[in-house]
């Protein structure tokens, strides 16, 4: 046992990458279950603050950026979902894990999308950060999970650049539009920093991760970079992100920024957001409504293969 | 009734004169269901030209613990190779 850790942890450290048959830690694969999952989930119920505001677009070109990146999240679940289950569990299993409340799902999705310029402040801040950290994760040490932030990655750029766009026009639009847009990024800039996880003191997963390669960069150094790339994108959509202590360091060559209120994170992620009720049910209603048509389709398949094999006999 | 529907595994081919190549899996209930959701997920950019489905449970894998028997007797095996053969410089197109 000792033994297979050890030439399990020398394959890693050589930048070998794991494939879903090969020998592996009970543990590894546990946390790749976790990851892999919670990150699915989070692209699923990340659907639903956006889908708040398909019918209510203010163009056309808007609806169907909107409906297709949205479609894509849809996509990226499914692309995960599919990773975690060469690791040995059902999609029935990962469902139920999500609605009991078992699993976790990024808390930025418990916050509400209050007007129209939360569809930008969305993809360009949270898409933005999803990608920092995804970015990371296509040189994770799990072949399935690599494979999947590949594809995941080539289609978030555009989610990003869709928010942005749409910041930018409200911010060259009249006072009002770009005071909503100011609005927007004042919600939106504190979730978005917690999008990585409690700081690296306090975040009890990080060194096994880091020496798994499951996880390849740490939460405050994902964080300061998300900070310092977000902060010039800003200055030129002429709106200030909500902090009086953020100013640029010349001597750590990163900006400083203020205390990011973790009690706060704590309680949405306990349950306490502001949509964790509102998003769940959805969630839920979705898989339980529509479980008639899950099993109508199993009855339909079935009743045609027994066709064909009643036309195989006779024949 | 709660039944799981199969997992298939997806094979799209770029574009013609490429093979097919695996690019994931989804769940379906049978194939005309399986070449849709694969066309909707995994198409979405103009990624295929043809799409081929197979349920899972019909591949057959080899056992990457017996890795060392399967592929190891390659190794040694130099001379399948061109540069395994030392000719002059002066012969040309060889
Ligand atoms: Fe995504
Ligand atoms: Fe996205």
């Amino acid at each position: 046992m000792q033994d297979l850790e050890k030439a399990f942890q020398a394959r890693i450290d050589a930048g070998e990458v794991i494939e879903p048959r090969d020998w592996m830690p009970e543990k590894y694969r546990k946390t790749n279950i976790r990851q892999i999952s919670q990150h699915a989930h989070s692209e699923v119920v990340g659907m639903l603050p956006e889908g708040n505001w398909i019918t209510r677009a203010p163009s056309l070109r808007r609806k169907v950026a909107l409906l297709a990146k949205i479609q894509d999240e849809a996509g990226h679940g499914l692309y995960l979902y599919s990773a975690a289950e060469t690791l040995g569990i059902s999609r029935d299993e990962l469902y139920d894990q999500l609605h009991t409340g078992k699993a976790k799902y990024s808390s930025i999705f418990n916050y509400p999308s209050l007007t129209w310029a939360d569809m930008g402040a969305i993809g360009w801040l949270v898409d933005g950060a999803a990608i920092v950290n995804q970015v990371m994760l296509t040189r994770t040490s799990f072949g399935p999970y690599a494979r999947a932030m590949v594809r995941i990655c080539k289609e978030e750029s555009f989610h990003q650049r869709q928010g942005y766009e749409i910041m930018l026009t409200l911010c060259k639009g009249t006072e009002v539009q770009k005071q909503m847009a100011q609005d927007a990024l004042n919600r939106w800039w504190w979730p978005s920093l917690m999008m990585f996880g409690p700081p690296d003191a306090e975040s009890t997963h990080t060194e096994q991760s880091m020496k798994w390669r499951i996880k390849r960069k740490s939460n405050d150094e994902l964080r300061q970079y998300f900070i310092d790339m977000t902060i010039p994108q800003a200055e030129v959509l002429g709106i200030t992100v909500p902090d009086p202590d953020l100013k640029w360091n010349e001597e750590r060559g990163h900006y400083d920024f203020g205390e990011i209120d973790w009690d706060e994170f704590w309680q949405v992620v306990k349950g306490h957001g502001p949509c964790n009720k509102q998003r769940l049910d959805a969630r839920k209603n979705a898989w339980n409504e529509g479980e008639w048509v899950r099993d109508a389709a199993v009855a339909y398949a079935e009743k045609q293969a027994n066709k064909q094999e009643q036309i195989a006999v006779a024949g | 009734m709660k039944k799981e529907w199969p997992i298939w595994e997806v094979f799209i081919r770029t574009k013609n004169g490429l093979e097919h190549r695996h690019v994931g899996s989804l769940h379906a209930t049978d194939s005309k269901m399986a070449i849709e959701n694969a066309r909707d997920v995994y198409t979405r950019r103009q990624e295929g030209v043809s799409i081929w489905v197979v349920e899972s449970k019909y591949i057959s894998a080899s056992n990457p613990d017996n890795g060392e028997e399967l592929f190891d007797p390659a190794k040694d095996k130099a001379y399948r190779h061109p540069t395994f053969y030392k000719l002059p410089d002066e012969v040309k197109h060889m």
